[in-house]
């Protein structure tokens, strides 16, 4: 579903359809903009109206939108981890309080108002889904990637979740346990993954640019990227 | 209810694929939507729950073809017409063609830190003693409501174990109709993966659900 026709932008828009784009702008002046696709003026239109009848502001829809995509991301989770790394006793306030332990970094807020860490071992690996929606810790992962929103990851994680780990290049071991948790409520979970081998005596930035470059997907670290989830 | 949105467990949907370096919006749109839905949510019209129900019962031809931002567009179309906020015809038309109503609650850009900050805690003072405790062996009711319910298909009528009691939360089944937040025990509950999925599950699977106490009975 992530990757349908109307999940693209206007640069793919433009690339595909170059004539398009142009006589979009060959209008006359007052003429509708038939540019539009049929969701864009959709939205447009709701957006017009809400903003006629003085209900939002649309300055609050862009610093809305500029949080999360420019303040609210992965790497809040990677402090997270990192610090879980090289201070037992915050793995440890973690554990008992993940929302006070991770607020106590200065992440909060809608979306990871009730947090539970949950940590990876040699035994058992964690998997975190929300079969029911789209249910995921913003507040220390950010706005969730489309194919965690998706049916194809949302329907399968609870049934084969080793299936899903391997296509994410993660195969594990038979006698390594596989525990998922579906979001059903309000509760936000975030895997703590283990330690990477050869890390001992690193400082908690170095572990932190070790878990960021984990988050890419498609590469190496896309075990960790699961595991954030 | 039994809608769309519920899949656990279903199958046919494909491989996960995984977009590499993805943005967090594919548009414009995408972007607008999500404040919109924020930004009216705050108006106080309605709740997390019902707007959850409100994209989710749909259907289903029309909640798989549509993507993500598009079910929250509809969903926003349609809280707003409930609420009395936005008319049909004003849908139809693009434009306003009455004053909406009064708000005093309209989100500003200067609160928008604060307000994202805050978030909307659901964890609400106990006023009875929890009915089960780590460790207690619980069944899940057979439910079929046509109304909201997080208790997912695949989890139904099945045993499991308590983990964690996480204290008491607004309870969605009755938040979502505008029941109020009659709130109830919230508990984490883990299956073994034979329950959920039979002789065939995964080897070493389990699988847990956050559920509220009126979803469960003692075994």
């Amino acid at each position: 579903m992530g990757h349908d026709h109307d999940d693209h932008g206007h640069q793919d828009h433009h690339d595909d359809q170059p004539h398009d784009h142009h006589h979009g702008h060959d209008h006359h002046d007052g003429e509708p903009d038939n540019h539009l696709t049929p969701i864009e003026a959709r939205v447009r239109a709701l957006e017009t109206i809400l903003t006629d009848k003085g209900l939002i502001d649309p300055a609050a829809i862009d610093a809305i939108v500029d949080t999360y995509q420019n303040e609210v991301g992965p790497r809040n989770g990677a402090a997270v981890v990192a610090r879980s790394w090289v201070d037992p006793d915050y793995a440890a306030w973690l554990a008992s309080d993940a929302t006070a332990a991770i607020e106590s970094m200065g992440f909060a807020g809608r979306q990871g108002e009730h947090m539970q860490a949950v940590f990876n071992t040699a035994e058992v690996h964690n998997l975190v889904v929300c079969t029911l929606c789209s249910c995921y810790p913003w507040s220390v992962l950010g706005l969730p990637p489309v194919w965690y929103k998706s049916p194809p990851y949302r329907s399968r994680a609870v049934i084969e979740p080793r299936a899903v780990l391997s296509e994410f290049g993660l195969t594990l071991p038979e006698s390594t346990a596989v525990r998922v948790w579906d979001s059903t409520a309000e509760l936000r979970y975030l895997v703590i993954p283990m330690r990477p081998d050869g890390t001992d005596g690193w400082s908690e930035d170095d572990a932190m640019i070790g878990t960021a470059l984990a988050t890419a997907p498609g590469t190496a670290g896309a075990e960790s990227m699961v595991d954030a989830s | 209810m039994n809608g769309p949105h519920d899949v656990g467990g279903m199958m046919g949907f494909g491989p996960i694929d995984p977009e590499p370096d993805e943005p967090y919006f594919h548009a414009t749109w995408e972007q607008r939507v999500l404040g919109m839905t924020l930004c009216a949510g705050a108006l106080g019209h309605w709740n997390l729950d019902e707007s959850r129900h409100a994209r989710e019962n749909r259907h289903p031809a029309d909640y798989y073809q549509s993507s993500y931002y598009e079910i929250w567009q509809k969903g926003l179309e349609r809280l707003l017409v409930r609420h009395g906020v936005v008319t049909d015809d004003e849908l139809a038309a693009g434009r306003s063609l009455t004053p909406g109503p009064e708000s005093k609650r309209i989100l500003t850009a200067d609160r928008v830190p604060i307000t994202l900050r805050r978030g909307g805690p659901v964890e609400r003072p106990a006023t009875t003693q929890a009915r089960f405790a780590p460790g207690d062996r619980v069944a899940t009711k057979v439910l079929n409501p046509h109304t909201h319910t997080r208790l997912p298909r695949y989890a139904r009528g099945k045993v499991g174990v308590v983990e964690r009691v996480h204290g008491c939360h607004v309870f969605p089944d009755s938040n979502a109709h505008g029941h109020g937040e009659n709130p109830q025990w919230l508990y984490n509950v883990c299956f073994d993966g034979r329950e959920l999925w039979g002789a065939d599950a995964e080897a070493g699977l389990s699988v847990s659900i956050d559920a509220w106490e009126p979803y469960l009975d003692p075994v």
